[in-house]
């Protein structure tokens, strides 16, 4: 008996030992559920939260599609062949349930995207773009969108699924709606899904839907559709903002594989920029805007993401050199043709006919691309759109390009008081060779001092054709033409637009791109392009003297520190392959109204160029830039 | 003694409890399973696009399959792609093989082709259990085939609906295999998905997507896959050199290529030969540069000898399925295409 106690605690202390095994079972099968559940209530919101992006476009007759969302002030990304038949208005429906008004802002046939503007609100929802470069096979994703244009009550449909590839190549139709660089997904794409954006699961824009394999079994879901990359889109932004008839790029020079694998040049225009940069036939290329190509698809993935005129790194290799330079795309189309397949023309009459091993095929059916329904007279838009429209060529809606000039010109006047220094602007300094140098730029004039001559370009005049000083391709020209920008505004410069966005060169390697503003200008013969920073700084011009040559790249370079007015602390100037001079300022002396001219300067200038103006300058500061 | 033992037995109790308290620590903190991406990713390098022949309307000249050892052995499904004396692979890599036939299991239709690779990555095959319906899946194929070189093959994913016995066809064909598939609620039944790899979230190969088949009764294409157990017997077979009898041919239905148009001579011998009597005005056949006497030499790349060939050979085709034949006519070869087969009810 006396055990008795002893065995009924052990008994006891056991049973209390399987009692906390089972408790502790039920504890973590409990959490398991509460994580599930709070991992479904997650999945719940953001569905929610992308789904008041989402947009239904309605257009009447023509159909319709889906958008998304991506500003506060109701700029909306949709499929071209959603747009195309809605013609300049639409009608758009949000998930809180109101029909709102939209007109069209930019077009991109070839990339097969559409910005639209919805008006009414400056506060709608939107879903922010996620890096569609780090997005992984197998992910989560869903679309968001109007199949079949069910959402008679605006709440978009939702299709859940997963990415089942990236970097996806999907051959064009003719020569527009090519799908580069594209992302596969098993989430159901069907007919009115087109414009729609694809999401990730925090909600963020991955891609825009477009595009499905259907083949065999009609025009349904077979969980392979395609959606345009948010990186392309990134890429394209500017320039729909602008209002603009958008054209892809074209290195000017096709790629094959090779026997033995290799990527090469099978084609090359001589006229391109890639060959007067020195590709050649046969050229293994390595690398395009930073990304390598081990496939012709990758090579065509990564040309499909860049608009043309954007200048990027190409990487070649050729018997064993490795050589890098940068190639100024040239656009696919002629703006006539582009213009043409907007309204309707045939667009493959004009070009030939590339294979299409795949009948690549939109839910929405524009196996011919429809006309863009007859422009309306602006009289007959809405009346909430009255004022957003302005017709001209090139452009898909001129408003627009007007609006993001005006927005990049007060972003420059925002840096400081340049209308007051109506004088002499003279920069002093020395070359990367430690030789002297001295820039004076006025409403007169131009002149550059260096260690090889003097050179003076009349700013009055015409600036046509001016290549000085030698061998910069028209450095004077356009330090004259960035004065007059500064000082006087964009509507200084002759015919000044709005072109678009494009990356700074000078960016280090890997960091993210930063797309900066460009303005576009010409005065009389003389093509320039401003890259403006988003804080309002110059930060580079590309000038052309004529439409043939080489433009003189200037970067200006770490703003002084001392200087209110951020003056570049080094100014680069490249022409052709050439690093034409390194030009590091140790002052910049900026004259306000009727400073006197420094006569002695003057005087100085006028003796040691003397007959010499206008010489052939010496290319002791040029250094190779990649290989010609 | 006692407190002795008392404190035995505490100590007894102590530990048991520690070590269920261990036990139970053990057993609920889950080791980080791999993520869905890792998983993928991990797969996917095991499985390979195939290249061979094809390319004309209807059949495609691209499939995957999926690479079972490591000295380069992969198995596929049997298909036409392989009618070919140069069937190339393109691994995960972007790496291209030429792949040689080792074997085919015509019961299963599955084949087993080899490349001269070593230390690749491959799924172990073993007689793995079924899984139970409701299991999540990721199936990974050369869908459309829109990857090419070291693109990785696409994926999709989805459940096991159901696990029951096939009963489909291609054309005229009864399935040969009548055994269970796992049926999938994704749509795997895509060009160039046959021999893609059905793998669990764990990243274990549960099965081999079928080829384009379509139920029996509702003609529906199906998505399906043969279980892993079936595919390790059928590469065991093909691997010990056992392969079982052709494809039973008996089921095909003969098609009167009257519906075609096609007026053939009399059937007077055993083996008549296939010459056209006449064309009938506004049919398929109507619509080609046939002409009468010439003879039919080929029915869908197939070579006929007979009056009975030829609606054999048409009997192979599903209604659909495109119609393209050779003459002979003044000693030169031609091809003809009469567009899609029409149904027999057409009669």
């Amino acid at each position: 008996m006396p055990r008795r106690p002893n065995l009924s605690r052990t008994l006891f202390l056991i049973v209390l030992c399987l009692c906390c095994h089972i408790a502790g079972s039920i504890t973590s099968a409990a959490e398991g559920i509460a994580a599930v559940l709070e991992a479904q209530q997650r999945r719940i919101d953001t569905i929610r939260q992308a789904s008041m992006a989402a947009v239904a476009i309605f257009a009447g007759e023509a159909g319709g599609g889906s958008g998304v969302l991506v500003s506060a002030d109701g700029y909306a990304l949709t499929n071209f062949h959603v747009v195309q038949p809605a013609g300049l208005a639409m009608k758009c429906g949000l998930s809180d349930g109101r029909v709102y008004d939209a007109v069209l802002v930019g077009l991109d046939p070839t990339g097969d995207v559409s910005l639209i503007k919805l008006v009414g609100r400056q506060d709608f929802p939107f879903a922010e773009f996620a890096d569609s470069d780090r997005v992984a096979v197998g992910d989560f994703c869903f679309a968001a969108g109007n199949p079949f244009l069910l959402a008679t009550d605006f709440q978009p449909s939702i299709s859940a699924g997963i990415v089942s590839g990236t970097h996806r190549y999907q051959f064009p139709a003719g020569t527009i709606l090519e799908y580069a660089d594209c992302l596969q997904v098993d989430a159901a794409i069907n007919p009115g899904n087109s414009g729609g954006a694809l999401f990730d699961a925090d909600g963020r824009i991955i891609g825009v839907n477009g595009r499905a394999s259907f083949e065999k079994r009609g025009r349904v879901n077979v969980g392979v559709g395609y959606a345009i990359s948010a990186n392309q889109l990134r890429n394209f932004f500017g320039f729909l903002k602008g209002g603009r008839l958008v054209d892809h790029a074209t290195l000017g020079a096709t790629a094959a594989t090779s026997e033995d694998g290799r990527v090469v040049v099978s084609d090359i225009l001589e006229s391109s920029d890639a060959y007067r940069r020195g590709l050649r036939y046969d050229d293994e290329i390595v690398s395009l805007s930073g990304r390598s190509i081990r496939t012709v698809n990758a090579f065509k993935n990564i040309l499909g993401t860049l608009p043309a005129g954007w200048r990027v790194p190409l990487v070649y290799r050729r018997s064993g050199r490795r050589v890098e330079i940068f190639v100024r795309l040239a656009s696919v189309h002629a703006a006539a043709q582009l213009a043409a397949i907007v309204s309707g023309g045939d667009p493959s009459a004009e070009q030939p006919q590339r294979p299409v091993p795949q009948k690549p095929q939109h839910p929405d059916d524009p196996q011919q691309p429809k006309q863009l329904a007859g422009k309306p007279p602006v009289a007959s838009l809405p009346q909430s759109l009255r004022g957003l429209y302005e017709e001209r060529s090139g452009f898909a809606n001129h408003h627009f390009n007007t609006v993001e000039r005006n927005r990049v010109a007060q972003m420059i006047a925002g840096r400081g008081m340049f209308n007051a220094h109506a004088g002499a602007w003279i920069f002093t300094g020395r070359l990367a060779t430690g030789e002297p140098f001295r820039i004076e730029l006025s409403d007169e004039r131009g002149l550059i001092d260096l260690p090889t001559g003097t050179t003076t370009v009349d700013a009055t005049g015409d600036l046509d054709a001016n290549p000085s000083p030698p061998g910069s391709g028209g450095m004077l020209a356009a330090l004259i033409l960035w004065r007059r920008l500064l000082r006087e505004g964009p509507g200084s410069l002759g015919r000044t637009a709005y072109w678009g966005t494009a990356p700074l060169e000078s960016a280090p390697r890997g960091a993210p791109t930063l797309l900066v503003d460009v303005l576009e200008t010409s005065v009389s013969a003389v093509e320039s392009r401003f890259s403006v920073g988003p804080s309002g700084r110059v930060l580079a011009v590309d000038l052309w003297i004529s439409s043939d040559a080489d433009p003189c790249d200037i970067r200006f370079l770490k703003p002084l520190a001392s200087d209110p007015l951020e003056m570049p602390g080094v100014i680069e100037v490249y022409h052709g392959n050439e690093l034409f001079g390194t030009f590091i300022v140790e002052a910049a002396s900026l004259k306000t109204i009727d400073a006197p001219i420094d006569n002695d300067a003057k005087k100085k200038a006028a003796a040691e160029s003397g007959e010499a103006s206008g010489a052939v300058l010496g290319d002791s500061a040029s250094a190779t830039r990649g290989e010609s | 003694m006692r407190p002795v033992l008392r404190r035995c037995a505490m100590r007894t109790v102590l530990w048991v409890a520690i070590a269920s308290a261990v036990g139970i620590g053990v057993a609920t903190r889950p080791s980080r399973a791999a993520t869905p991406e890792e998983t993928i990713a991990g797969a996917a390098r095991k499985v390979v696009k195939l290249y061979g022949a094809g390319g004309v309307r209807g059949l495609e000249a691209y499939q995957t399959g999926i690479l079972v050892s490591a000295e380069g052995q992969i198995v596929t499904v049997m298909s036409t792609v392989l009618d070919s004396d140069e069937i190339a692979c393109v691994l995960d890599d972007g790496r291209r093989f030429p792949a040689t036939l080792l074997g085919m299991d015509p019961r299963r239709e599955l084949a087993v082709l080899t490349i001269a690779g070593e230390d690749l990555p491959f799924f172990a095959l073993n007689e793995l259990d079924r899984v139970a319906v409701g299991t999540r899946i990721f199936a990974l194929s050369n869908l459309f085939g829109v990857a090419v070189g070291d693109e990785r093959v696409s994926v999709q994913h989805g459940i096991v609906s159901a696990t029951v016995p096939l009963e489909a066809r291609r054309g005229a064909y009864e399935a040969p295999y009548q055994g269970d598939v796992y049926v999938l609620d994704c749509t795997t039944n895509n060009p160039g998905s046959p021999g893609g790899a059905l793998i669990d979230w764990r990243g274990r190969l549960i099965g081999v997507l079928g080829k384009e088949l379509r139920a029996n009764d509702s003609g529906i294409w199906l998505n399906y896959a043969l279980p892993a157990d079936e595919v390790w017997r059928g590469v065991r077979d093909i691997r010990a050199g056992e392969t079982q009898p052709e494809i039973r041919e008996s089921t095909v239905k003969a098609f009167d290529p009257l519906l075609l148009g096609l007026v053939l001579v009399p059937d007077l011998l055993d083996k008549t030969p296939p010459f056209i009597e006449s064309i009938l005005p506004g049919s398929a056949a109507a619509a080609t540069h046939l002409q009468p006497d010439d003879l039919l030499i080929a029915v869908g790349g197939k070579s006929v000898a007979s009056r009975f060939a030829v609606q054999r050979a048409l009997g192979v085709l599903a209604e659909g399925d495109p119609v393209r034949l050779a003459v002979v006519r003044n000693g030169t070869i031609m091809d003809m295409d009469l567009g899609p087969r029409p149904s027999e009810a057409q009669k």
